[in-house]
């Protein structure tokens, strides 16, 4: 049944990721490729809505996922999997345990868990970069020269505010001003041919 | 530390603010929880004062290290502070419905409007813009890490593996390299209190 497998499966997402919404990108989009409910094309592509709408991109995720596979009640059943564990750890320790978080081998846990996460971010960070100028992996090859045309100005632009700014640049900012220069490019070098 | 206390008794007023003050947190957080973090003590700190600064610190905290979403942790939080319970609720589902109504709005036409010629140029730039900022946020998480060797070469095993993974489909779960390294955690905090111990 689709409604359950979409609460456990968030419910499970929810349960194991520490450190915020990126640390949730790898591991929702493996599942959601092994259970054959999104293309990677299309989570990459959905990706980029969750993070320029409002909210927490796990909740995003969820709501796009669900409703893609069950429709409004699939979108409300994920979407209640992917926040239930956090829901239910925080009553608990606001409850009972707040020593629990003091515990040594608790904080030796969570000391170990942490290399990991920046790791699965940072590998998911190049992957992603790689897929979005047409490298899908070592079977296919897609690459189109406007892509690359394209990486080369919002680094420049990425990095050059954040050196000149001494900070990062306003995220939705960067989003609108990389579609901009998304349509720009592909329209130049389609006038050139 | 004491146990957290609960403000009782609550009323429908102060539960229906508590719901505004989250739904007005999930419909203008943008780029994820961190963000929210600055947004949540101008209301719950500066406006509120359900919570004072070092509280504050507590519950970003708290929120780090237990698993889901901050904003989730977050809300759970400050609700159950106010009200217990039925606070935590309230707070929750405040924080989450601006999210639910937009992206299942979206999802509705999003396949038709991906087809769109200058979407699918727009795209382009921004699958590129959401790995530099992916790239990015893993770069300054990256700079705070202790420098020490156990953890980085956990991070660059990490990583390595996990590109493999990705570009070879490997079925392994992340879920397990995160199990991992809590348990190298584990070991080595084992490893040094036996250490110190042969010591004194």
């Amino acid at each position: 049944m689709i409604y359950l497998q979409l609460f456990l499966e968030f419910f499970l997402i929810g349960l194991f990721t520490f450190g915020g919404g990126y640390a949730m990108i790898p591991l929702i989009k493996q599942m959601v490729i092994k259970n054959l409910w999104l293309t990677e094309d299309l989570f990459i592509d959905f990706l980029a809505v969750a993070e320029s709408t409002p909210g927490p991109i796990a909740i995003n995720m969820a709501t796009f996922v669900g409703a893609t596979q069950g429709g409004p009640f699939g979108s409300i059943v994920a979407t209640i999997g992917v926040v239930l564990p956090a829901f239910l750890i925080i009553i608990l320790i606001a409850a009972l345990l707040k020593h629990l978080l003091d515990n040594p081998y608790v904080q030796a846990f969570l000391k170990g868990i942490k290399p990991v996460i920046f790791g699965l971010i940072l590998a998911t960070g190049i992957v992603l970069f790689m897929k979005s100028i047409g490298f899908t992996g070592f079977t296919s090859f897609d690459f189109k020269y406007q892509t690359l045309v394209i990486s080369i100005l919002l680094i420049t632009l990425f990095v050059g505010y954040k050196l000149y700014f001494k900070k990062k640049m306003n995220s939705i900012l960067f989003i609108l001003l990389a579609a901009s220069i998304g349509i720009t490019t592909f329209l130049y070098f389609n006038l050139l041919s | 530390m004491k146990n957290v206390k609960v403000k009782h008794p609550h009323t429908l007023k102060s539960l229906a603010e508590l719901f505004l003050v989250f739904l007005k947190l999930g419909a203008f957080t943008f780029g994820g929880g961190y963000a929210m973090i600055s947004l949540l003590r101008e209301a719950v700190v500066e406006k509120k004062k359900w919570l004072s600064d070092d509280e504050m610190v507590e519950v970003i905290g708290i929120a780090e290290s237990t698993p889901g979403p901050i904003a989730i942790n977050m809300a759970t939080f400050v609700g159950y502070k106010q009200a217990g319970v039925l606070g935590s609720t309230v707070a929750t589902v405040g924080v989450v419905l601006p999210s639910l109504i937009i992206i299942l709005a979206i999802s509705l036409f999003f396949e038709q409007f991906l087809e769109n010629q200058f979407v699918k140029y727009a795209f382009y730039g921004i699958k590129i813009a959401v790995s530099i900022l992916i790239l990015n946020a893993a770069i300054e998480m990256i700079k705070k890490m202790e420098k020490k060797v156990l953890p980085i070469l956990i991070l660059v095993a990490v990583t390595i593996l996990m590109l493999l993974i990705e570009l070879f489909n490997l079925p392994f779960s992340t879920i397990y390299l995160i199990l991992i390294g809590g348990i190298i955690g584990i070991i080595s905090y084992g490893l040094s209190l036996k250490k110190a111990r042969k010591k004194s």
